[in-house]
């Protein structure tokens, strides 16, 4: 297993090293040592590997990640998992702002908080917070799941596309154009299922509240003609 | 961009190292601001003494500064020199005197800041050039805050490096621009402060001391900056006791704070405290927005 000392291998290196990694590649785990909130690590992985990060990480953690798990043992910065498109990224601490931000694919777990515009304009991404997440959370959302088990910060979905945001907490306030809407027995199996893929056994999907786009942002409404 | 550090000890045997440590976390945020470096560091000193940190625009102004205002004004100064910053200590009732005598007999020289315990030194180049150009390894203190600069609202200049100090133990670093700013600084001037460059932190600074004076305490005038001040900020203050924190309400710039039992530490990034002492069982947390945060020495 191939062990990555920070302090002495630049990131870049390390990722190159990563990228270099054919889909078929033995090398499936690998170790993150030192990585001392250090920027870009483990971005643009393209393989089914396992990167287990030790320490708390910069901005842009598995950022554009396709297949790979990332497994980071601490907090994140900025932006992690952004644009992410397919694979598995957890966090075991608390992560920054635009945590999933425009994700296409996978799942980005995080054990602790999320602070402001996590799954901002997210398309297809899943997120699970245990936690709570920030302000602006979901902002522009086009596709996708995000399940908070804490609170929601001010203006939550605001111009929500479409993508689903389940929250076990209090939502101080939603954004513009998204309502709470009801929670329906496809919901409550999509809810399930990605609870279950977080470890969260014991938590019940009932225990949620769904909201979602009221879709009156859609299309030009001729009530609105004089905002233009 | 820009980058602020701050240090708060809780545990006095770290005071000798305050400034090892301060100059190792302004040195990892070069990056975030390459045009200049300042920090302010609250040391020894007691109520009775005032020191003037200060600086000249011409050479070699500041060599006998000291005896020629000792002899001057009969004064009891004591001075300290580092680079083109000079410290210089004195009873405080002399503070008129000593003052007077710098406006008439020095006018090249600028006071940076003044304090019981505050020491302010910053210039341009790049930061850990900076804090070597100072000493600030060798300094010692109870807390300490810096700035690296990347330079968006004014001038690449000494004057407009942070921190930036209006009263006496006072100082403010700031990541962010802010866009009222000259509205407020004429209403500030009209009530009677002096600003000394076109900077938008020094209005915050300014904003800050106005509040104090009016029977604020530190934490009530942050509170009221969040109506008064428009634009987008991190922002750390420093006082005689202690230091507070505050981000603008959408949180535009970046902040991370660890606590341990013997400091409290901000950074823009978290690399900034990943060299600390202890770091990896502090409790590491990002500030709230909109949220006063303030630790005084007990």
């Amino acid at each position: 297993m191939p062990v990555i000392d920070l302090n002495i291998v630049p990131v870049r290196k390390l990722n190159a090293a990563l990228h270099a990694l054919l889909p078929n590649t033995n090398e499936t785990d690998w170790e993150i040592l030192n990585p001392e909130g250090r920027h870009a690590i483990a971005v643009g992985l393209d393989a089914p590997i396992t990167v287990k990060i030790a320490g708390h990480a910069g901005y842009y953690c598995g950022g554009m990640n396709a297949q790979a798990t990332i497994l980071v043992d601490g907090n994140v910065g900025q932006g992690v998992g952004e644009n992410m498109m397919s694979g598995e990224i957890r966090v075991a601490g608390d992560a920054s702002q635009s945590a999933g931000a425009t994700g296409r694919g996978g799942l980005l777990i995080i054990d602790g908080n999320a602070s402001a515009r996590c799954g901002i304009s997210m398309k297809g991404i899943d997120i699970v917070v245990k936690g709570s997440i920030g302000h602006m959370s979901a902002f522009m959302a086009q596709a996708g799941n995000l399940v908070v088990l804490g609170d929601a910060g001010e203006a939550l979905g605001d111009s929500i596309y479409e993508a689903k945001l389940f929250v076990r907490g209090k939502v101080k306030s939603l954004g513009a154009d998204c309502i709470q809407k009801e929670l329906t027995p496809e919901d409550e199996a999509v809810l399930a299922s990605l609870l279950a893929r977080a470890g969260l056994t014991d938590v019940s999907p009932k225990a949620f509240r769904l909201y979602g786009s009221a879709r009156r942002l859609y299309n030009f409404h001729v009530d609105n003609v004089d905002a233009y | 961009m820009c980058g602020i550090v701050g240090l708060f000890l809780k545990n006095p045997s770290l005071e000798p190292k305050l400034g090892a440590m301060l100059s190792d976390m302004l040195a990892v945020m070069c990056d975030r601001g390459p045009d200049s470096a300042g920090f302010a560091i609250y040391g020894r000193g007691d109520e009775d003494h005032l020191k003037l940190t200060l600086r000249s625009t011409i050479a070699g102004s500041l060599d006998s500064l000291a005896d020629e205002l000792a002899a001057a004004t009969a004064a009891p100064i004591k001075s300290e020199r580092r680079d083109t910053h000079l410290v210089i200590s004195f009873p405080r009732d002399c503070e008129h005197e000593v003052r007077a005598w710098l406006a008439r007999e020095r006018p090249d020289v600028s006071v940076v800041a003044a304090g019981t315990r505050m020491e302010m030194y910053k210039e341009v180049g790049l930061p850990p050039d900076v804090a070597a150009r100072f000493r600030l390894n060798e300094m010692q203190g109870t807390h300490g805050i810096g700035h690296t600069r990347m330079a968006t609202e004014s001038a690449v200049t000494t004057k407009g490096a942070h921190p930036f100090s209006t009263g006496v133990d006072e100082c403010l670093v700031h990541n962010g621009s802010l866009s009222n700013h000259n509205g407020l600084r004429r209403r500030l001037r009209r009530e009677g402060l002096d600003f000394a460059t076109e900077n938008d932190t020094e209005v915050a600074a300014g904003y800050l001391t106005w509040r104090m004076r009016q029977g604020d305490s530190l934490k009530q005038a942050l509170q009221a900056s969040l109506n008064d001040l428009d634009g987008f900020y991190t922002f750390v203050v420093g006082s005689e006791s202690g230091f507070a924190v505050l981000r603008d309400p959408i949180s535009c710039k970046p902040a991370v704070m660890a606590e341990t039992d013997d400091y409290v530490a901000f950074g823009s990034e978290y690399r900034v405290l990943a060299g600390l002492p202890g770091i990896e069982k502090a409790r590491v947390f990002e500030p709230e927005p909109a949220h006063v945060y303030a630790w005084e020495r007990g």
